[in-house]
This record gives C-alpha cells, sequence and structure tokens, in this order.
C-alpha cells in the first residue's frame, strides 16, 4: 500500500467527519493537489505515479458511484463497472487534460458524465451533481467490494493475441518485458496489442 | 477483471501518447479540403470580375465575417474539447463574426445605394447560397466531427453545432468569391440561414458521435 492511499482507514470510520470544515477542505485539497503533482509526472512518462495516481482516485469514484446509484434506487452493486468505465475513459482522454490545470475538475467532469451515462443506460435520470465526487471525504471512501463484469464480458470478444496480452498484464500481472517474452512477441508488438486491446474495450462500452 | 487489475494495464500503457484534439483536427480538415474546393470549382468557381470586385469593401467584409466564423468555431471547439470546459467566457468569440455583419449593414446604410433595401437583401443568389454553402460544408463538418470525437466534449450536441459553424464558415468562404451579391442584409439573411442549417446537423450528429 503507498502512502496516497491515506483515504481507506482500516476503522472504516471516518475520523475526518468530526473535525471542523477548514481541516477537511485543507485535506481535500491537500489529495487534490498531490493528484495534480501525480498526473504531471504520468504525463511525463512516469508509469509508477500513473499507477499511484489510479490507485488514489479509485475509492473516490467508487463512493460517488455508490452515491449516485444509490439515489438512482439501484443497486449499488453495479458501481464496479462504473468505476472501470470511468478510468478506461480518464485513460483514453488523458491528452485533453492541460497540465497548467489542476487535475480534479478534469476528473470530476469526465466521471459525471460516466456516471450520468450510466444511470441513464438502466433508465433512470438523475442529477449528479460534481459535488458528489469533490466532497467525497477522505476516510469516507471503501475498498471494492462489488465485482465488475462488463469489461470481462467484452474481453472475451477481443483478438485471442490481445486478449492474452491483457489478461498476462491484468491477471499475472506480468510486465511488458515478460509478456514479450511469454509470447515471443518484440515489446513494442506487445504495447501495440495492449493498446489496441484497451482502446476496443473502450469503444466497446461506449457502444453497449 | 477487478479494477486492480484494470490499473494495473492501464499503467502498463502510460507510453502510449494520443496527438493533441487540434493536431488531429487540423489534419482531417486538411484531408476534407480538396473535396470541398472540386465541388466548388466544378459547381460554382470564382466569379469573372473578382478583380474589380475586390475593390469593393464590402466584397472583402464577407470573407472577414466567414473567416472570423470559421476561426472562433475552431478556438471554441477546441475549448470545449476539454471535458471540464464550458461556453462560458469563451462563447462571446462565436459574436465577433456577428459584430462584423452588423458593422458591416450599419456601414452600408449610411452609404448612398442604387438598389433599395430589399433588393439588396433578396439578391440574386439566394438559391445558390442555400444550396451551397450546405453542400461545401458537409465533407468538412465529417472532418470537424472526426476530429473533435478525439477530444472529451461534455455536452456533445453544443460541440458538434460548433463543428458545424466551422465547416460553414469555410465553406461560405469559398462560396464567397463566387457569389455577386455583396450586401451585408444579403450575407446576414441567406448566409445565416446556410450556416444555420449546417449547424443544426452537426449538433444533430454530434449528440450520437461524440459522446465519449
Amino acid at each position: 500500500m503507498y502512502v496516497h492511499d491515506f483515504v481507506i482507514y482500516r476503522s472504516g470510520r471516518n475520523e475526518l467527519k468530526d473535525r471542523p470544515n477548514y481541516v477537511v477542505g485543507a485535506r481535500v485539497r491537500e489529495r487534490e493537489d498531490e493528484w495534480t503533482g501525480l498526473m504531471r509526472s504520468a504525463i511525463s512518462g512516469d508509469s509508477t505515479a500513473y499507477h499511484r495516481l489510479l490507485k488514489a482516485i479509485t475509492p473516490v469514484l467508487r463512493a460517488a458511484a455508490r452515491r449516485g446509484l444509490a439515489r438512482a434506487g439501484q443497486p449499488i452493486d453495479q458501481s464496479e463497472d462504473i468505476v472501470q468505465d470511468i478510468l478506461l475513459a480518464v485513460h483514453s482522454k488523458r491528452h485533453t487534460w492541460d497540465v497548467n490545470a489542476p487535475f480534479a475538475p478534469w476528473l470530476f467532469a469526465i466521471a459525471r458524465n460516466k456516471l450520468i451515462d450510466a444511470l441513464r443506460r438502466r433508465g433512470k435520470r438523475v442529477f449528479v451533481n460534481i459535488d458528489d465526487f469533490a466532497e467525497t471525504l477522505p476516510g469516507e471512501t471503501q475498498e471494492q467490494t462489488a465485482s465488475a463484469s462488463e469489461i470481462a464480458a467484452h474481453l472475451n470478444t477481443l483478438p485471442a493475441r490481445q486478449r492474452q496480452v491483457l489478461q498476462s498484464i491484468a491477471v499475472d500481472s506480468a510486465s511488458i518485458k515478460d509478456t514479450a517474452a511469454k509470447f515471443s512477441m518484440s515489446e513494442g508488438a506487445v504495447r501495440v496489442a495492449l493498446h489496441r486491446g484497451l482502446a476496443s474495450l473502450t469503444a466497446k462500452l461506449r457502444e453497449s | 477483471m477487478d479494477t486492480d487489475q484494470l490499473i494495473r494495464t492501464l499503467a502498463a500503457d502510460n507510453a502510449q501518447r494520443a496527438q493533441p484534439v487540434g493536431f488531429v483536427l487540423m489534419l482531417a480538415l486538411l484531408a476534407a479540403a480538396p473535396i470541398s474546393l472540386l465541388i466548388f470549382f466544378a459547381e460554382l468557381g470564382v466569379r469573372p470580375d473578382v478583380m474589380t470586385a475586390m475593390r469593393n469593401p464590402f466584397f472583402d467584409l464577407k470573407f472577414a465575417v466567414t473567416l472570423a466564423l470559421a476561426a472562433s468555431a475552431i478556438a471554441v471547439s477546441l475549448h470545449l474539447s476539454r471535458p471540464e470546459a464550458s461556453l462560458r467566457g469563451f462563447g462571446w468569440w462565436l459574436l465577433v463574426p456577428a459584430g462584423l455583419l452588423v458593422a458591416g449593414i450599419s456601414g452600408e446604410m449610411m452609404m448612398p445605394q442604387r438598389a433599395p433595401m430589399m433588393t439588396r437583401l433578396v439578391g440574386n443568389n439566394s438559391r445558390a447560397c442555400l444550396i451551397s454553402i450546405p453542400l461545401m460544408s458537409l465533407p468538412l463538418l465529417a472532418a470537424a466531427l472526426f476530429g473533435l470525437r478525439h477530444g472529451a466534449p461534455t455536452r456533445p450536441a453544443v460541440a458538434g453545432a460548433i463543428a458545424g459553424l466551422m465547416a460553414a464558415g469555410l465553406a461560405a468562404t469559398l462560396y464567397a468569391s463566387h457569389c455577386t451579391d455583396d450586401s451585408p442584409l444579403f450575407v446576414a439573411t441567406w448566409y445565416t440561414i446556410g450556416t444555420a442549417l449546417v449547424a443544426a446537423i452537426g449538433a444533430l450528429i454530434g449528440s450520437k458521435v461524440l459522446r465519449y
């Protein structure tokens, strides 16, 4: 676990709720500044920073997705599909983030858009406030409990090579290099297969 | 695939970097421009008296208006391709071409004219204008939508309408060099109707294809 995962408390109790507002605001701002820093490093090629950033934003996205589903009267066990949908959109649209702008407003705009979309697809028209994301307090967030099924279903429709590469990296946590050795491919070919696989998963989620 | 696994694959794909939206939009417009030019030269062509017409400030004003429309639509659409962006603070750019037109109309009003106002407004080419601008816009609209698909607009219909303004502004620039009606009243009427049509088509298609 990284230092940045300070949002998760073992007790599950929200210790910040009892503090005065300015303390909470400062913690939220501090968290968002940290995201911006990580995203800048990610854009300049630091994949570890990118991994940390995605890990750090996920609990916040999850809490907002659950809240949105609950408000729409939907079972919250679908929240993980929404979280993954948002993460894929963040990934495929990250070139639209301006490195001189703060990261959180960009992230929340994408997340809100995806959440509205997801609720609409389930036949619910719900007003999603951007504050649902911004106001998710450190400590209020939880670990993944529900499982996701949409990506897994689409994964099976990918060409065999792309699926193997994705599974090798995702499930077996192999590096690009190890994956290349395993399938006797070049590292470049692994990167291309990975990128195409993710791009077509993104496209399939958009169509569904 | 659980979320941690997905995050691992996304991080592994970090090295792949997409081109900026502006670059893709520019390439797409450059690819579509020859089609619109082909339609223009095959069906319309530059008006024969273009050399003398260029000395008429109202002929030149047509280009100022249409190019201002295209340029402001490009600027606004690139702004809107960012998910957190809104029209607020940026939408006034689209008023620049309208302002130029209003200035042109008041200028024309102050000068002695041979033809009465309604004659200038109706002109001789209204039908050609209403057909040509949307027709030459279509390839450019397709290109603009393709380019903007690369972005992440929060309101796809609005972004699509602005793609329509961009395409119509460029097509109207071509058309302006063919049309012999130079009165700003003609431009304000028929060009605007043609442009509105393209913007409506853009909004309709954009609301489908610009979702991400």
